[in-house]
């Protein structure tokens, strides 16, 4: 099986910044993390590969210090990893985003699966996976809680819904998102730390994947940020206390589901 | 650029599932009557699915002028593949400037491989949409990070202007039982059809009767439960509130309750008008999920919990106390 993992660096969720003035967010000195959805990617490819065999590639596209993620995934047990990395890409959005990784999933050639994450922290638009499975036209199933079987080039999954779960059947190679509930992700083990010292990460420019110039970047982008509003803190709260607490809890209730 | 004026009118993805109309295409309904009657346009859904030819009635008793119907046994179950061809085909025939889909998980699927396959820009689970009067662009307002900003989202060079709607973001368009529209039930031929990915089976899951994207009122339990058995008194209040339960992610690790019930960064982001946290803290990890909530109760034994800085109501004490007393008045007829 060859499984590729498309990953995300996010920002910590513990430290977001804002800059208003340039309409984004800041990404320079905050701390930074593997999108938590894509932490659950990685294990399913990982527990893939040592009951099928075969290699798990780890890819991202971002700035140079998205690097490090990769290098995570590497400490984790994926075998190779790839970083799309080039001016000609800042500015992209899920679309020209999909774009790309579709770009360097079609150099790398032959692929049984790719997984990703639900949905990253950060741009929360869960519209990359589904966007490679279109450009690359294959199946998608997003929302993979459980994967059943794979056998016979087909997969059998379980995508979960807001009503309990569908199980679907599909030819590889396909496209699956994943939720949590999927599986409990590893630690980093002390081999796998070393090995993500030494390993080699792989770094394409749009050049290296023949990426049309209209379809990346800003450029390539079928969406712009018009406007970037704060909105304003919750009004400060009223604690009930002391006896008679839960009564006025009770009428405030009352009052509000009236 | 100058094509871009040849795209006219609001497109409204239906989402039905088992051939009955989901409230949700009612609230995007209300809002693209409003959108279109601003741009002097006309109304149109797309309705995909399987016996679903009688319901396009009620669309057009939603105020729709138009209703496109494909009912085909071989789409009763949302697969990407066929329903993404057969809206790309009528998109690219009819050409609507805005398309406005639910943002449940499967229509937000759709919509993804939908826009990827238009080439176009869009932008997912917005909350607030409107119509910038210089220049006719959809202005798709959304929450990110949890609701820590609000962006504003334009797509100038791309039609449709393609976005997911929040459910419970937008009012339900008045039902209007003499409202004049079209039907046009399209047949289409074996080709649009073809899907690689099947449905096997469909497994509804009792606990989620009401689901918590749904709820207008969400119950929450967090590590302050103790252990699975006390999410009862949860399912009792939520039961008196006609509303779900939701739990932290610390409370479903622990295996109190399933998954599908976790509101915060790795579960479901949530807008209920109420929502009341019992013996949850408040991290970060949880709040971003549920911080959009109109009204917050907090009912924490620890004074200094930060879910306290982001209720409007909190009550310092004993849940395990307070919860059964609440159920219990709010039964009480007075």
């Amino acid at each position: 099986m060859n499984i590729i993992v498309c990953i995300k660096q996010v920002p910590d969720t513990n430290d977001i910044k804002i800059d208003p003035a340039a309409k984004r967010l800041v990404r320079e000195g905050v701390k930074t993390m593997i999108n938590p959805f894509d932490m659950y990617a990685i294990e399913e490819a990982l527990r893939l590969k040592e009951k099928l065999g075969g290699k798990v590639i780890a890819m991202t596209m971002g700035p140079a210090q998205a690097e490090s993620a990769l290098r995570e995934a590497i400490s984790l047990g994926c075998d190779e990893a790839i970083l799309l990395s080039d001016l000609a890409f800042a500015g992209s959005d899920a679309l020209a985003t999909s774009y790309a990784l579709s770009q360097a999933i079609r150099k790398i050639g032959q692929f049984d699966m790719i997984f990703a994450g639900k949905q990253s922290l950060d741009g929360d638009t869960a519209q990359v996976g589904p966007g490679i499975a279109a450009i690359l036209d294959i199946p998608q199933i997003i929302n993979v809680r459980k994967i059943q079987e794979i056998k016979e080039g087909q997969i059998i999954a379980e995508r979960m819904t807001e009503y309990g779960y569908e199980v679907l059947q599909a030819p590889l190679p396909c496209l699956m998102t994943v939720v949590k509930d999927i599986n409990m992700p590893r630690l980093p083990s002390l081999k796998g730390k070393m090995k993500a010292k030494s390993t080699q990460v792989t770094v394409w420019k749009a050049a290296d994947i023949g990426a049309e110039e209209a379809r990346i970047g800003s450029k390539g982008s079928g969406t712009d940020v018009w406007k970037i509003v704060i909105p304003p803190a919750r009004p400060q709260g009223k604690i009930f206390e002391g006896e008679g607490a839960v009564d006025q809890l009770v009428d405030t209730l009352k009052g509000l589901i009236k | 650029m100058s094509e871009i004026l040849e795209y006219k009118g609001v497109w409204v993805l239906v989402e039905q599932r088992r051939g009955v109309i989901q409230p949700v295409t009612y609230e995007l309904l209300g809002k693209a009557r409003e959108l279109a009657d601003s741009l002097g346009v006309e109304v149109s859904c797309l309705l995909m699915g399987f016996k679903v030819k009688d319901k396009a009635q009620e669309l057009i008793h939603r105020q729709a002028d138009k209703v496109y119907v494909v009912d085909d046994s071989r789409i009763e179950y949302l697969l990407e593949e066929p329903y993404t061809r057969i809206a790309a085909d009528l998109i690219n025939k009819y050409r609507p400037e805005i398309l406005l889909c639910p943002a449940t998980t499967l229509s937000r699927s759709l919509a993804a491989r939908l826009a990827a396959n238009l080439n176009v820009g869009l932008t997912s689970d917005c909350t607030g949409l409107d119509i910038n009067p210089e220049d006719r662009c959809l202005l798709q307002t959304k929450p990110a990070f949890g609701g820590t900003v609000m962006t504003t989202i334009i797509s100038k060079n791309h039609r449709p202007q393609m976005a997911t709607v929040r459910q419970k973001a937008m009012k339900e368009a008045v039902a209007d039982p003499q409202y004049q529209g079209e039907v046009e039930v399209l047949e289409l031929d074996a080709s649009f059809f073809a899907s690689r990915a099947k449905v096997l089976e469909v497994v509804d899951e009792a606990a989620t009767s009401i689901n918590i994207s749904d709820a207008n009122v969400i119950v929450s339990g967090g590590r302050g439960m103790v252990k699975a058995e006390n999410f009862k008194m949860l399912e009792e209040l939520a039961k008196m509130l006609n509303g779900a339960v939701g739990a932290s992610r610390a409370a479903v690790d622990e295996q109190w309750i399933p998954y599908s019930h976790q509101v915060g960064q790795t579960g479901k982001t949530v807008c209920p008008k109420l929502y009341i946290a019992c013996g949850i803290s408040g991290q970060i990890q949880h709040l971003v999920g549920m911080q959009t909530s109109d009204i917050i109760i907090a009912i924490n034994k620890d004074p200094s919990a930060p879910i306290f800085k982001i209720a409007n109501y909190g009550i310092v004490g004993d849940l395990f106390e307070i919860v059964p007393q609440l159920t219990k008045r709010l039964g009480d007829k007075s």
